[in-house]
C-alpha cells in the first residue's frame, strides 16, 4: 500500500520534473519567466503526433519524435528569445505577461491546425503492459519516462559541470558583466540556454503523449506545477528541482489515499505555498537573501 | 552629549568578519567622519546600526538598544540614513518624497487623507536643502547632487537624531561638495551626523571628529589633525592607495 | 547666490544662507515642467491635454479632472447606454462592467503597487460563489424546495456552511470580508517574507489554480465544474423581468463608478503616494520607518475586495458562475485589459477592461478564433512596446519635462530586476549585504574618491 503509493508518486514526480527541468534552465538560470513554456510542451506533444502520422510505426516514430521535438521546441524557444524576451530582460513581470500572450497564440494555432478535440498518439508495443515492482503493477511507459528523466537530468548536470558551455552558462548567471568582460558572448550563451531549456519542454511533450491524450490546452495544466517545482526547489538549482518534483509527486500520491485527486492537488499547492513562507528561497539556494 | 554610542560592534558574513569589534561615539552637534580604505567595513557598520544586517555588540541611542530591531523600528527610533547611490522615489515629486519621510510623525489614519498643503516641517527642509523651487519636480529629474540633498532633506523631515550618510558627495562637483558640507554643518545642531567618506579633502574641511577603520577594526580616532598625524593611519594609506596617502601627507 | 563665493575650504558659518548651486538649473527645469494650460494652446492640443489629464498618466488626476472623468463615465454607463442599447447588449455591458470592477483593483495593486495579481480569480470566485449560494438558497425557498435543484439531483442535503448564506446580510458581509481576510493573511505572510515580483505572481497563479481545482472537486456541494446557475430571482425580484435586469445593470454601473472614485481617493491620498514609493523602492521605505508589507497588504486586500464585488455582481447579471470563469486563464484575462488600458492610471484599467471585453465578445460572434490571436498579439505588443498602456500614448505628447520620468519606464509598476535573485543593487542595499557568502565582493567597498 505504502509502496504502491510511493511508486505512483515517483511516476507523477518524473513527469513533473520533465516539465520543470527546462524551466529550471530558463527561469532558474536566466531568470526569464516564460509562460509559453507550457505551450512548448504542447508543441512537443503535437510533434510526436505528426511524426507518428508520417512514419506510422509507433516504436520508430517515438524514437524519432524525441530528438525532433527537442529541435522544434528549441528553435521555437530561440525564436521567442530573439524576437521578444531579449528586449525585456530587465522587466521580468512584463516578460511573464508577454510570453503568456505568445502562449495564447500558440494554443489557438494548435486549435486551428489540429482541432480542439484531443488527439491520441499510439504507444509502441514495447511500452505497453506493465512490470511488477514491489508488488505493484507499474506501466512500462512510466518506467520509460522515469528512465528518460534520469537520462535528461544526468545529461544536463554533466553539461553544466563538465563542458565549456556549462561553465559559460554558470559564469553568465553568476555575473553577467564580468562574464562579458572576460570575453564570453552573453548573447549566444542566452540563446543556447534558451534552446536547451525549450528543447527539453518539447521532449517533455513527447513523453506526455505516452500517458494521456494531446490537446491544445495541454500546456496550461503543466505550467503552474512546473513553476512551483522550480520555485520550491530553489532558483538556479537543478538538484532542487529534482527533489522538489519527486517530493510533490509522492506527497500528491499519499494525500490522494485519504481524499480525492482534486483535494490532494489543492493540499499539495497549499503545502508548497506554506513551505515557501518558511523558506522563500526554496530548498537550495546559493544566495540566502535572493528574495530579499 | 553622546547621541549614538557604538560598542564592540561585530558583523560576520559566514566565515568572513566584516566588522570585528568597532566602538565609537557620535556626539550631538558634531559631524563625525568614518573613513578607511576599501573593505574597511564602513558601510557595513552603518548597515548594522540601521538594522539592515545583523550585528552583535551594542548600539545605543539615548539609552535605548538599537541592535536587533528591524530597519523600520530603528528608523522610528530616530536613526536615518542615505545611500551611496541616491535612492529617492523617482516617480514622485520632491514634496511628495519629503512628505512621505514626514509620515513617521503621523498616525496611520492620516494615510487616508490627502496632502493638501506643504507641512511646515517639509517647507523647512526644502529651504535647508535649497530645493524649494524644485518642489514639484519629479525626483527622477533631479541631478545627482540634488538627489543627495533631497535625501538629506528627507532625514531632516524624519527628524532623525542620528544621520548616517553613506558617501554623500561621491560624484559631486567641487561646488556641490562644499554646499553639502555646509548643509551638514547647518543640520548638525541637536543631532549626530555620521558620514562615511572617501574624499579626504571633504573630510579635512568638514569633519568634527574622525574614526578610521581598517579591516573591520578601529585604527585611529580623534580630530582631523590627530588622525592625520597617526603613523598607523599613514601606514595603512601608504600600503593601499596612492591618492589618499598623498592627500594625507600634503595636508 | 553662487557657491563659489564661499571658497573651497572655508568653514561654514551656522547662519549662512542656503547656498546650493542648483538655482540656475532649477529655473530651467521649472519652466520645462510647466504644463501648458488649455487656453494657451490650439484646440486640438487643448483636447489632448485634457485627455491626458483625465487618463492622468502616472500622475493621479486632480479633483476637477477626476470629477469630469467620473461624470463622463456616469453619463456613458448610467444614461447613454441604457438609452441606446438593447436589453441584450445592456446586459452584456453589465458583464463587462464586472470585469472593469476587478480591473480597478488590479490597477491599484499592480499599477500603483507593483504586485502582479495573477490570482484575482480567487477573489472574484469568492464573491461570486457567496452571491450564487445565497441566490440558490433564496430560489429554493421561493419554490418550496428543501435544497437547491442540483443538490436534490445528487440527493444531497444543504451542507452546514451553506446555511448562513440564507441571510442576505451575511452574504454581503461575506462578499466584502472573506476576500479581505484571505488577502490579508496571504499578503502579510508573503510580503513579510519579502516574496515579491515574479514569485508573488507565480504563487498567486498557483493559488487560483488550486482554488479552481478545489471547486471542480466539490460536486455535491457546489456542482463541480458545471458551477451554479439557473437563478430565478435576485433579492426577491424576478430575473426574467427586463426592468429588474436593467436595475441590476444600473446597480453594477453605479458600483463601478463608486469604486473608481474610491480608487481615485486612495491613489491621491498619502497612502497612494506611499504605495508608489513602496513599488519603486521598497527597501527605502523601510528606512523611513514604514513597514512595506503592511502597505502592500492593504492595497492587495483592497484589490481583492473589489474583485469579490465584481464577482458578486457577475452572478445576477450573467446567471452562472463556474470554475471555468475563475481559473488561471480568466485570471490573466483580468490583467490583460488593465495592461492595455494603462496599469498605473485611474481610468486606464476601466476603459481597457471594457474595451477588451467588448472586442472579445464582438469578435467572438463573427470570427471566433480571431479573438485569441488578437488577444495574444495585443498582449505581446502592448507589454513589449507600450508598457504604460494605451494611456501612455497620450502622455507621450506631453512637452518633455525632461529626465527619466517622462517616458515612465517605471510606471509599469515594475520594480524591474529588483525582484529577481541576481540583482545586486537594490536600493538601500549595499553590495556586501546582498552577497554575504562572497567576501571578495565585500572588500569592494564603495567607489574611489
Amino acid at each position: 500500500m505504502i509502496l504502491s503509493q510511493l511508486v505512483a508518486g515517483v511516476s507523477v514526480g518524473s513527469i513533473l520534473l520533465l516539465a520543470a527541468v527546462g524551466l529550471a534552465l530558463t527561469f532558474g538560470q536566466m531568470g526569464v519567466i516564460n509562460m509559453a513554456h507550457g505551450e512548448f510542451i504542447m508543441v512537443g506533444a503535437y510533434t510526436a503526433y505528426v511524426v507518428q502520422s508520417v512514419l506510422g510505426h509507433a516504436g520508430i516514430s517515438l524514437l524519432v519524435a524525441i530528438p525532433t521535438a527537442f529541435l522544434v521546441g528549441g528553435l521555437l524557444g530561440v525564436l521567442l528569445e530573439q524576437l521578444l524576451i531579449r528586449h525585456m530582460y530587465h522587466r521580468p513581470l512584463d516578460t511573464l505577461l508577454a510570453t503568456f500572450g505568445v502562449g495564447i497564440i500558440l494554443q489557438q494555432l494548435a486549435r486551428d491546425v489540429f482541432g480542439a478535440p484531443a488527439v491520441d498518439v499510439r504507444t509502441p508495443s514495447w511500452l505497453q503492459g506493465s512490470v511488477e515492482i514491489l508488488g505493484t503493477a507499474v506501466p512500462t511507459s512510466r518506467i520509460f519516462i522515469l528512465g528518460l528523466v534520469v537520462a535528461v537530468v544526468a545529461g544536463l548536470s554533466l553539461l553544466m559541470t563538465h563542458t565549456a558551455l556549462g561553465r559559460r552558462i554558470r559564469a553568465v548567471v553568476l555575473n553577467r558583466n564580468l562574464a562579458e568582460t572576460s570575453g564570453i558572448s552573453t548573447r549566444s550563451t542566452d540563446r543556447l540556454t534558451f534552446f536547451i531549456g525549450s528543447g527539453l519542454a518539447g521532449v517533455a511533450g513527447v513523453t506526455i503523449t505516452l500517458i494521456g491524450s494531446t490537446s491544445p490546452t495541454l500546456g496550461t495544466s503543466y505550467i503552474v506545477d512546473a513553476f512551483l517545482v522550480v520555485v520550491a526547489g530553489g532558483i538556479g538549482r537543478i538538484k532542487g528541482a529534482v527533489i522538489a518534483a519527486f517530493s510533490l509527486g509522492i506527497l500528491q500520491a499519499f494525500i490522494e489515499v485519504g481524499t480525492t485527486a482534486s483535494i490532494a492537488k489543492f493540499l499539495v499547492l497549499v503545502i508548497v505555498v506554506a513551505f515557501l513562507q518558511i523558506r522563500p528561497q526554496g530548498l537550495f539556494s546559493v544566495r540566502t537573501r535572493s528574495l530579499a | 552629549m553622546t547621541a549614538l554610542s557604538i560598542r564592540d560592534l561585530r558583523v560576520r558574513f559566514g566565515a568572513f568578519t566584516a566588522v570585528g569589534g568597532v566602538s565609537f561615539d557620535a556626539a550631538d552637534d558634531e559631524v563625525h567622519f568614518l573613513i578607511g580604505p576599501n573593505g574597511a567595513g564602513k558601510t557595513t557598520c552603518v548597515d548594522a546600526i540601521t538594522g539592515l544586517v545583523r550585528g552583535s555588540g551594542s548600539v545605543t541611542m539615548g539609552g535605548t538598544e538599537l541592535l536587533g530591531r528591524s530597519v523600520q523600528a530603528t528608523a522610528r527610533r530616530g536613526v536615518g540614513r542615505t545611500f551611496q547611490t541616491a535612492s529617492v522615489f523617482e516617480q514622485l515629486t520632491v514634496v511628495q518624497n519629503l512628505d512621505i519621510a514626514a509620515g513617521l510623525h503621523r498616525r496611520w489614519p492620516a494615510l487616508l487623507g490627502m496632502r493638501r498643503s506643504v507641512e511646515p516641517r517639509v517647507e523647512q527642509a526644502l529651504r535647508d536643502t535649497g530645493l524649494t523651487e524644485l518642489q514639484d519636480a519629479a525626483a527622477g529629474t533631479l541631478s545627482h547632487g540634488q538627489k543627495q540633498w533631497l535625501e538629506i532633506g528627507m532625514l531632516l523631515v524624519q527628524d532623525a537624531q542620528a544621520l548616517m550618510l553613506d558617501e554623500p558627495v561621491a560624484g559631486m562637483s567641487h561646488d556641490e561638495r562644499v554646499a553639502t558640507g555646509e548643509l551638514l554643518h547647518r543640520v548638525k545642531r541637536g543631532r549626530a551626523v555620521v558620514v562615511v567618506e572617501h574624499d579626504m579633502e571633504f573630510m579635512r574641511t568638514f569633519a568634527s571628529r574622525v574614526t578610521v577603520l581598517h579591516q573591520g577594526q578601529v585604527l585611529s580616532q580623534g580630530s582631523v589633525t590627530e588622525v592625520q598625524e597617526d603613523p598607523r593611519v599613514q601606514e595603512v594609506y601608504l600600503g593601499t592607495a596612492a591618492q589618499p596617502e598623498e592627500e594625507l601627507v600634503h595636508a | 547666490m553662487s557657491i563659489t563665493a564661499t571658497g573651497g575650504t572655508s568653514r561654514p558659518t551656522p547662519d549662512a544662507a542656503p547656498r546650493t548651486p542648483q538655482r540656475a538649473s532649477a529655473s530651467a527645469r521649472g519652466t520645462g515642467r510647466t504644463l501648458p494650460t488649455g487656453k494657451a494652446l490650439p484646440t486640438g492640443k487643448a483636447l489632448l491635454a485634457g485627455l491626458r489629464r483625465l487618463t492622468g498618466g502616472p500622475e493621479v488626476p486632480g479633483p476637477r479632472h477626476a470629477m469630469i472623468g467620473l461624470g463622463l463615465l456616469a453619463l456613458g454607463l448610467l444614461v447613454l447606454a441604457p438609452m441606446l442599447l438593447t436589453d441584450f447588449r445592456l446586459n452584456q455591458l453589465g458583464r463587462f462592467i464586472c470585469y472593469a470592477i476587478v480591473a480597478v483593483g488590479i490597477g491599484l495593486a499592480w499599477g500603483r503597487g507593483g504586485m502582479l495579481t495573477l490570482g484575482q480569480g480567487v477573489f472574484f470566485g469568492l464573491g461570486a460563489y457567496a452571491m450564487a449560494m445565497h441566490m440558490q438558497l433564496a430560489d429554493a425557498e421561493l419554490q418550496g424546495l428543501a435544497a437547491p435543484q442540483f443538490m436534490l439531483t445528487f440527493g444531497a442535503d444543504v451542507p452546514w456552511w451553506w446555511e448562513p448564506f440564507r441571510s442576505g446580510l451575511f452574504t454581503v458581509a461575506a462578499i466584502l470580508l472573506l476576500p479581505a481576510v484571505v488577502a490579508v493573511v496571504l499578503g502579510l505572510s508573503v510580503f513579510t517574507r519579502r516574496v515579491k515580483g515574479a514569485y508573488f505572481a507565480i504563487l498567486n497563479q498557483a493559488m487560483v489554480f488550486a482554488f479552481a481545482v478545489l471547486l471542480v472537486g466539490q460536486q455535491a456541494t457546489l456542482n463541480g465544474s458545471n458551477g451554479l446557475s439557473g437563478f430565478q430571482s435576485f433579492l426577491g425580484f424576478s430575473l426574467y423581468d427586463p426592468a429588474n435586469r436593467r436595475a441590476i445593470y444600473l446597480l453594477a454601473a453605479a458600483v463601478l463608478i463608486l469604486l473608481v472614485a474610491i480608487a481615485w481617493w486612495m491613489m491621491r491620498s498619502r497612502f497612494g503616494e506611499l504605495l508608489v514609493a513602496t513599488r519603486d523602492a521598497e527597501e527605502r521605505v523601510r528606512f523611513l520607518g514604514y513597514n512595506p508589507a503592511l502597505i502592500k497588504t492593504a492595497a492587495f486586500a483592497t484589490a481583492a475586495v473589489m474583485a469579490s464585488i465584481g464577482g458578486a455582481l457577475f452572478v445576477p447579471l450573467v446567471g452562472i458562475i463556474s470554475p471555468a470563469e475563475i481559473g488561471v486563464v480568466p485570471s490573466i484575462a483580468f490583467v490583460i485589459g488593465v495592461a492595455i488600458g494603462g496599469r498605473a492610471t485611474l481610468f486606464g484599467p476601466v476603459i481597457g477592461a471594457l474595451a477588451v471585453a467588448w472586442a472579445e465578445s464582438s469578435l467572438a460572434e463573427t470570427f471566433p478564433s480571431g479573438w485569441s490571436y488578437l488577444q495574444g498579439l495585443l498582449l505581446v505588443l502592448v507589454i513589449a512596446i507600450l508598457p504604460g498602456g494605451v494611456a501612455s500614448i497620450l502622455t507621450r505628447f506631453r512637452p518633455r519635462d525632461g529626465g527619466p520620468g517622462s517616458d515612465h519606464p517605471h510606471d509599469s509598476g515594475q520594480p524591474d530586476l529588483r525582484d529577481l535573485p541576481d540583482q545586486p543593487d537594490q536600493p538601500g542595499h549595499s553590495d556586501r549585504a546582498d552577497h554575504p557568502t562572497q567576501p571578495d565582493l565585500t572588500v569592494q567597498e564603495g567607489d574611489r574618491p
